[in-house]
């Protein structure tokens, strides 16, 4: 019972790191601080991963999102800004608008899931990586052998294509 | 699954999230900020399908592959965002939304 406790205040720890970031995230003027708040996200979502026991996953969005895009972005930003640039000011208009949309799609998503009624089975399970491996490679049925492919295929594509368009004209000439 | 924690606790938190990444793609203007909405739209999706996965069926193991495929889709289009933003940059001296009007057709 005190686990149950524990493991429940740990997660409204999260979701509030969670949502408070986020909102920091899309409302800061310093891209370079949104940048850093969008990393604290992040890293509060891998938390969440890691406490329904899928570690693969959680150490996944650690290393590619913590580790990979976040870097890619803050080169990005100091790449083409001045770090101390502020953005423009979003007119209010905008801002009403865009928050009373969100807010109504907010609204309805949220009225649709609490009229749903879920059937939790309750029961546990740890996911290994032996089983995501086993899953990814096999081509019964079932099996995701021919996305995990194709996948492999895209990332390669995107990063010739990236090199490609990031050279620019040299390239062409 | 968390105990003490219903899915229906979880999924809100992934519609917060999915929705401020939407206002923030709607009420920014740069490029990047707008990029970094969109991670916070897929992070949300991403959650969906573990939290689904988890509680629902638990048996199955479709919502963390798709999870993983996600992650990587985002990694690729962060990549090449990326690629096309500092190139624009180079041509336009600009990353706003509104001097990025003229296509090469």
């Amino acid at each position: 019972m005190k686990n149950s406790i524990m493991e429940t205040i740990l997660f409204y720890i999260l979701a509030a790191l969670i949502v408070v970031f986020a909102i920091a995230s899309v409302s800061s003027r310093k891209i370079l601080r949104a940048v850093i708040f969008l990393l604290f996200v992040l890293v509060s979502v891998s938390g969440i991963y890691f406490m329904v026991d899928y570690s693969f996953l959680g150490a996944v969005q650690l290393a590619v999102y913590g580790g990979g895009v976040i870097v890619l972005i803050i080169f990005s930003v100091l790449l083409v800004h001045h770090v101390e640039l502020e953005l423009e000011v979003t007119p209010l208009r905008k801002k009403l608008l865009a928050g009373v949309i969100s807010i109504i799609g907010l609204g309805i998503t949220l009225w649709a899931i609490y009229t749903y009624p879920f059937q939790a089975t309750g029961a546990e399970r740890t996911i290994e990586v032996r089983d995501i491996g086993l899953k990814l490679l096999s081509y019964g049925e079932g099996g995701f052998m021919l996305p995990f492919e194709v996948i492999s295929i895209l990332l390669l594509a995107v990063m010739i294509g990236a090199i490609v368009i990031a050279k620019g004209k040299k390239l062409n000439e | 699954m968390i105990e003490g924690i219903s899915i229906y606790e979880v999924l809100t938190l992934s519609s917060v999230l999915f929705f401020i990444g939407v206002y923030g793609f709607f009420t920014r203007e740069n490029l990047i900020t707008i990029l970094m909405s969109i991670e916070l739209i897929l992070n949300a999706a991403a959650i969906n399908f573990v939290v689904i996965n988890t509680y629902l069926y638990p048996d199955f193991l479709q919502g963390a592959i798709f999870t993983i495929f996600i992650i990587a889709m985002a990694a690729a289009e962060t990549a090449l965002a990326i690629a096309i933003i500092i190139n624009l940059y180079k041509l336009v001296s600009s990353v706003e939304v509104k001097d990025t009007q003229v296509l090469k057709y």
